[in-house]
């Protein structure tokens, strides 16, 4: 999604002269002796969906919180729009937030719940119904306006949920795991709404999610979190083909690291030799390490080929091994290959071909590895 | 996910560290004894069957017992009413119902007011209760686990001394040389003591003391599962505390101020030892004119009807909470 547009107007990021509506500065919060938040300092355009991705306890809905103003950092700043934030108790914050178990009013109809915001601004009664009835039909459930919300699926009560949290027309909206609670095939289809909504109302969206999926289809940006710290921010082409350290590439998707020691160190290529691969790496860019350093060399599944016959240039990018295992996903199969020095090595292959039994290697087959020198991302940490 | 296909050890029955019957147990699984308890226990009948029999014979046996004697004439023998029905002959049956206790009821100014009056403080002793009751109620839920249960505990702690000695020790604190006089004369707030005692006053704090445990209680298992979320949906919304209270927590507790106040209200309405020992002697409440009518007048009949209208005009606020709470159930469907 974030790939469709590319130049700087849709990327302020990229612009050093671009205002952030959100900034967050130097930001930590501690709960006891508990740091849940660790000296995060982020900027936030206006119109972007920014998902803070990371496992469970790494700060991420922490940090969301107290741009709701639910916590109060304990050291750093918060500005929004501009203004800091300190101060201002939750109900003055020009956000709004769909929480993660939704939240929703028990006691009030779909119709009250959304109009429970417009309600505390005071307007007249014939535009906050009109603003509901607007709202409910950008998220499909105006014919449910009357129902409570024990009497909706999960779905749409998930839908209620963001009509009430867009109802306001926040210029900021936080959104904490907000499709956890739907299957599979519910979520996806809601992610384009919500790019779509997010689109046609052009608020600025904060995702918290751990499911690096949904973090990939929804974001502009992605920041990735780990133990109250952001790792890595940029978009989820960034995150995925050039991961900065070990965490983040082990995070977002799979990959095999290799670990070895660098060899040859030239500003345009660089040489590896890794015992855990019982080779030499060949990479055809340069990496800024010091020369013998430890480095890792990572390689995501569907970048290595797997072939019967050797390449025809075995020296180096290349091992051999024996098929251990085989997942057949309907699109993909995933391999694992245990190469000679007895590491595991993990490889997709599309299923291009329909059912070609004859073709396919099989468990127990002697199988070479090889991939392009353009393919490894070297990590020094 | 595609396997390797493994090869299957044969099936052998005999063998094993555990045996032949150890095998045939876990190959066919044990007895579905569970299931079958389940659809045949006449258990569960008896189980349920306890408290309607207890009811039946406390409670329905004995109303049913009074409700005949409301009807019957007074008359001076042991017991002290006529019976209902007299066999005149072999053949004939002699019944004779009299309504005059209840018509006497209405004519004498002394029932009426009485009722009233009981209506009275009992509905106003409810509201103050509630309005003490919910704060500490609120406090306690919102306060840590550790805390809360002692919170509980010191609520409960009055329960352990007897109810008559507690009320006794407000006689203590509320009459002309008691305590709180004392002490307001010492200070010099006051030259001449107040006059607390026999007044409506005394009734109500007696009253409000005894039966507050009784609308803590209710609130504070409703406050209690309240979820936090909401407060902060509705701040995030941007209600100020004071609005999320009136729209967001005080809606959600009402099935708790409803059990609380009946609790309350039902045995003040009817309360005998408060009224007796802190309240005035001229106005009674409804439980003093029935034990008076039972055992100063030896009026068995007319303390009957009064036991009767007293259920009668409870039952409106009981029906009125059954009928809230089926439509709470039905909302909940």
């Amino acid at each position: 999604m974030a790939e469709r547009r590319n130049d700087n107007k849709n990327e302020p990021w990229r612009d050093p002269s671009a205002q952030a509506y959100v900034e967050i500065q130097n930001v930590t919060k501690r709960f006891g002796d508990f740091v849940a938040v660790n000296n995060v300092s982020l900027k936030i355009y206006q119109h972007e969906i920014f998902c803070l991705l990371g496992g469970s306890g790494c700060g991420k809905t922490t940090l969301l919180r107290m741009l709701a103003g639910f916590e109060a950092p304990t050291s750093g700043r918060i500005l929004i729009d501009g203004k800091d934030m300190a101060e201002t108790p939750p109900y003055e914050r020009p956000t709004n937030m769909m929480f993660q178990s939704y939240a929703l009013f028990p006691h009030m109809s779909v119709a009250k719940n959304v109009s429970f915001g417009l309600e505390q601004e005071k307007l007249p009664k014939a535009e906050i119904a009109q603003r509901v009835d607007e709202i409910l039909d950008i998220v499909k459930m105006r014919e449910y306006a009357q129902r409570k919300p024990h009497q909706l699926s999960g779905g749409q009560r998930q839908r209620v949920a963001l009509a009430r949290a867009l109802a306001k027309r926040p210029k900021l909206l936080l959104l904490d795991e907000p499709l956890g609670a739907l299957d599979k095939k519910l979520r996806e289809q809601t992610q384009f709404e919500l790019i779509n909504i997010q689109e046609r109302l052009g608020v600025t969206f904060v995702v918290v999610t751990h499911d690096q999926e949904e973090a990939m289809t929804l974001a502009s940006r992605i920041g990735v979190m780990n133990r109250g710290e952001i790792v890595q921010v940029g978009t989820p082409s960034e995150i995925y083909e050039f991961p900065s350290t070990r965490f983040v590439a082990d995070f977002i998707g799979s990959v095999n690291m290799f670990e070895g020691r660098l060899i040859e160190d030239l500003p345009d290529r660089v040489r590896i030799s890794s015992p855990e691969l019982g080779g030499v790496v060949y990479v055809d860019h340069g990496i800024s390490a010091a020369p013998g350093a430890n480095v890792w060399a990572a390689i995501r599944p569907e970048k290595i080929t797997l072939s019967r016959a050797a390449p025809a240039d075995a020296s180096e990018n290349c091992a051999r091994g024996i098929v251990k295992e085989i997942a057949y996903m309907g699109d993909l199969s995933i391999y694992l290959v245990k190469i000679e020095s007895g590491k595991m090595v993990r490889i997709t292959m599309p299923n291009v071909e329909r059912l070609a039994e004859h073709e396919r290697i099989l468990w127990d087959e002697q199988v070479y590895l090889s991939w392009h020198s353009s393919s490894p991302v070297v990590l020094t940490q | 996910m595609a396997r390797r296909p493994l090869p299957q050890p044969p099936v052998r029955l005999v063998g094993g560290r555990l045996g032949l019957w150890w095998q045939l147990f876990f190959r066919f699984g044990p007895p579905r004894w569970t299931l079958y308890m389940r659809h045949n226990w006449a258990g569960k009948r008896l189980v349920i069957a306890v408290p309607y029999v207890w009811l039946l014979l406390f409670f329905l046996i004995p109303f049913i017992i009074v409700f005949k004697i409301s009807f019957s004439e007074v008359r001076l023998a042991m017991p002290p009413y006529a019976p209902l029905w007299e066999w005149v002959s072999e053949r004939a049956v002699d019944v004779r119902l009299n309504f005059g206790n209840y018509l006497f009821l209405l004519t004498d100014d002394l029932y009426v007011s009485a009722y009233l009056y009981s209506l009275k403080v009992a509905a106003i002793s409810t509201l103050f209760c509630l309005l003490i009751a919910y704060p500490m109620a609120y406090g306690i839920a919102r306060s840590s686990p550790a805390t809360r249960n002692l919170y509980l505990m010191l609520i409960i702690l009055p329960f352990w001394t007897s109810f008559l000695l507690r009320v006794y020790a407000w006689i203590g604190l509320l009459q002309n040389n008691g305590v709180i006089n004392k002490v307001l004369m010492a200070i010099g707030i006051i030259d001449e003591p107040i006059t607390m005692m026999q007044t409506d006053f005394a009734v109500f704090i007696g009253i409000v003391y005894s039966y507050l445990p009784f609308m803590i209680l209710p609130l504070y298992s409703n406050l209690e599962k309240h979820d936090f979320t909401l407060l902060e949906a509705a701040a995030d919304l941007g209600a100020s505390p004071i609005k999320s209270f009136l729209r967001i927590t005080l809606p959600l507790s009402v099935p708790g101020i409803v059990a609380g106040s009946l609790l309350v209200f039902i045995p003040a309405v009817g309360e005998y030892v408060i009224p007796s020992l802190l309240g005035s002697t001229d106005q009674l409440m409804i439980g003093r004119v029935l034990s008076d009518e039972f055992f100063a007048n030896r009026d068995w009949p007319v303390a009957s009807a009064v036991a009767i209208a007293m259920l009668l005009l409870l039952m409106v606020p009981i029906m009125i909470f059954q009928r809230y709470q089926a439509r709470e159930l039905a909302g909940a469907k």
